[in-house]
């Protein structure tokens, strides 16, 4: 065969369109990491009270002040998302410094838990069970809070230094997705964690 | 690759000795991001590994040939059977799928390159060392004399075998964090095969214009992204019990070994499919090339593979049938598993029909296809067989299993590999493979394959369990397991036969031109190799079969297609 110089039938189709990369590839990513907290999710609901011996899930406090910051900075964060696509900068910057400060306040929260449970009621995660499943499941969505941190403040030092334009609305979106994605798995592991298993 | 440089002009341009241009290349495979390249390097990787593995299982073949041999010691023989089948499932099977995604997906939907190539590197790399950490374990650790840091669990590994009491020392440490690393690795690919598929498509490339082994590598790769994910993070608890003194897995404390055995398996069975559905993929494309016919029933085709991958993670504990479950189980069990059959026959019949009054040439990438036909439909005939909870009662963890699942894995996945790389070789290098060779090669390897394994049933069903590193003289087992082992030496022969035609062809076969086979997809329409833009132009189709659109102006096939 010769060379095909050009395999085009010429042919134009002007509402050509095709999803974002970066949605799918966003979207793609949360599937997977849903089946990783599937997984950790059914063996704490299968472990609950089939721990042998030491503290149960009775020592728990329903954090309500970190539940109620960490649903919040989805809102702070989906603004932030709206003030970048209008181009007010300014508003941008806020609100994406707003749902950091609401996130860092979940890990702080979280530490104090933490700290409390380790060094009052005494579980960490090799005392039994419960400990087991509790530290990993809450852990693992801790990481992924640090993990969404460290992308949001790298926007957001990009955005004091001058260098996150309106035209790039639409990475700061796809970010946004995962951020809204370890939100909406709080409300998972909130409802699991300290609504059925205590 | 390294005269694809553009000239320097001025003074730099002063010629370089042997050593810096082959620093050069080498740097240039390094760094690349060209997702021609990954691909090269995943299926060089993957053949590396292949026969690293194949050398594990001959070994294992020596010591099986007689009773009571002496050829490997039990504890070396634990760490063969484990790393020959990890290696095979996760450094040679997963590897060769995402190498033939990566190289062809972006050719076949006539993009420039994958949607992320730089992750697409980065994913290649830890695969890599994934599979590099992974063989550390002969000399690392406390390894080296008597190998023994290898993992020796069993590719399943299960609980509490794995327990820091009963695997002291790092042998399960290398294999979880490996494969963790690796899975990653695994991950980030199908990410990328995904976002390809659905952002990257040339104009007029709708989703039912796509080729079928597109159809097939998104398939997988959304099937990956649910099925690898439950495994790291079960790796991740088991990491937790042997170093935070965890108890996930540790029955004293109320954790449950059954618990891992179903995590395992939600990651484990779904991976068959992962791995078999991109071979369908390459029989797709092979079968009707050859036979000169379109694809028979495309949306039958493409429907019937979503539903392989919905059926296939709701059956994963026909695995666990001698556990000890309830009826209501077993059954559900049973019922989803014979459900599987449904699809996968509907595309049996396909290709059957595919070939049916056409124009056959037996050519070496034919040949593998059609031999892989008659073995998937046995493969799924012993499927049906072990899906019947009372049949596996009797034969769970004897050779028929292993027999079974080799004729998935070898007689299916292997000889489809086997086919895509004759068919596509002349496009990645721009040279033939010797037809004479690739004829010894299938025929060698056909006869091997079926002396092995079809002996390997009735071994199974005269009562030979798996994961046995010797046996006694008067189990009458003795001839079937030799007639075994000289099958497993032809394979190997023919694997080196098939690894020379590789490296000969690679400098002495006839050049391929653009388009050997005649085929109809838009990765022929490029020069072979094809340049690292890939398309001069940015292509448009009109069909699925757009090189046929082009050579046959007079009668398209966009005419007929709605």
């Amino acid at each position: 065969m010769s060379a095909i110089s050009n395999p085009v039938p010429l042919f134009t189709d002007e509402n050509w369109r095709l999803p974002s990369r970066g949605r799918v590839g966003m979207l793609s990513l949360i599937i997977g990491e849903s089946a990783i907290f599937t997984i950790f999710v059914v063996a704490y609901v299968y472990y609950i009270g089939r721990s042998t011996y030491g503290p149960t899930p009775q020592i728990l406090d329903i954090p309500v002040f970190n539940t109620i910051c960490l649903l919040s900075s989805s809102l702070t964060i989906i603004l932030a998302e709206h003030a970048i696509k209008n181009g007010r900068m300014r508003a941008f910057a806020a609100w994406w410094a707003m749902t950091m400060v609401l996130g860092i306040e979940f890990l702080i929260g979280t530490a104090i838990e933490w700290r409390k449970l380790i060094f009052d009621e005494g579980l960490s995660i090799r005392t039994n069970l419960f400990g087991t499943t509790f530290y990993s499941l809450v852990g693992l969505h801790a990481t992924h809070v640090v993990v969404g941190m460290i992308g949001l403040s790298l926007v957001l030092l990009f955005t004091l230094f001058g260098r996150v334009e309106p035209r790039h609305a639409e990475r700061v979106q796809v970010l946004a997705m995962y951020w809204h994605f370890v939100d909406a798995v709080w409300v998972v592991v909130f409802t699991v964690v300290y609504i059925v298993g205590r | 690759m390294a005269d694809q440089t553009f000239p320097i002009p001025g003074t730099l341009a002063a010629p370089r000795s042997r050593g810096a241009a082959f620093l050069e290349w080498l740097h240039s495979w390094v760094v690349t991001v060209d997702h021609k390249k990954l691909g090269i390097l995943y299926v060089v990787y993957a053949l590396f590994f292949l026969l690293v593995a194949g050398a594990e299982a001959m070994a294992i073949r020596i010591q099986l040939a007689v009773p009571h041999n002496h050829f490997l010691s039990p504890e070396l023989y634990n760490e063969f059977f484990t790393m020959h089948g990890t290696t095979m499932v996760f450094l040679v099977g997963m590897t060769f799928i995402f190498g033939f995604g990566n190289y062809l997906v972006p050719l076949m939907i006539g993009a420039r390159d994958m949607a992320f190539p730089r992750l697409n590197a980065f994913s290649f790399w830890l695969t890599a060392f994934g599979g590099m950490l992974l063989y550390f374990s002969f000399i690392g650790g406390f390894g080296l004399y008597g190998m023994g840091s290898a993992p020796d669990v069993g590719w399943w590994a299960y609980a509490p075998l794995t327990a820091k009491a009963f695997s002291p020392g790092h042998n399960t440490d290398y294999w979880a964090l490996a494969l963790i690393v690796s899975g990653f690795g695994t991950l980030g690919a199908a990410i990328n095969t995904l976002a390809t598929a659905f952002s990257m498509r040339c104009r007029g490339m709708t989703l039912f214009r796509m080729p079928l082994f597109v159809w097939l590598m998104v398939v997988t790769s959304g099937l990956t992204l649910i099925t690898i994910t439950p495994l790291t993070a079960a790796q991740v608890m088991l990491l937790i019990d042997r170093y935070l003194g965890g108890h996930f897995f540790d029955a004293q404390a109320g954790g449950s070994p059954i618990v891992w055995m179903h995590f395992f398996w939600i990651f484990g069975h779904p991976e068959v499919y992962v791995l078999i559905l991109p071979a369908f993929g390459i029989a797709n494309e092979v079968i009707p090339v050859f036979s000169r016919k379109a694809i028979f029933g495309y949306p039958a085709m493409a429907s019937a593979s979503m539903a392989i991958a919905f059926v296939s993670v709701t059956v994963w504990a026909h695995h666990m049938f001698t556990v000890g479950m309830t009826s209501v189980s077993n059954a559900f069990f049973v019922l989803s598993t014979m459900m599987v059959g449904i699809p996968t026959g509907i595309k049996i019949f396909n290709w059957v029909a595919t070939m049916w009054g056409g124009k056959i040439r037996f050519a070496t990438p034919m040949l593998f296809c059609t031999a892989f036909l008659f073995q998937f439909l046995c493969a799924g005939l012993t499927g049906i067989m072990l899906s019947v909870a009372p049949w596996n009662w009797q034969l769970h963890n004897s050779y028929f299993v292993i027999a079974h699942f080799h004729y998935t894995l070898t007689g299916s996945f292997v000889f489809c590999i086997f086919a895509g790389i004759y068919y596509w070789y002349p496009k990645v290098t721009g040279r033939m493979l010797c037809e004479k060779l690739g004829k010894w090669h299938f025929w060698l390897f056909l006869i091997g394959f079926h002396i092995t394994f079809d002996t390997m049933h009735f071994v199974g069903i005269l009562g030979m369990p798996r994961s046995i590193y010797t046996y006694e003289a008067d189990r009458g087992w003795n001839t079937l397991n030799m007639i075994i082992s000289a099958g497993g030496f032809l394979q190997a022969i023919a694997v080196l036969i098939f690894a020379w035609n590789l490296v000969d062809s690679y400098f002495n076969g006839p050049p391929a031109g653009n388009d050997p086979w005649d085929a109809w997809t838009l990765e022929w329409s490029t020069p072979s190799p094809p340049p690292a833009y890939n398309f001069a132009e940015d292509p448009v189709v009109r069909s699925r079969r757009p090189l046929w659109d082009l050579k046959h102006p007079q009668d398209p096939d966009w005419k007929y297609e709605r």
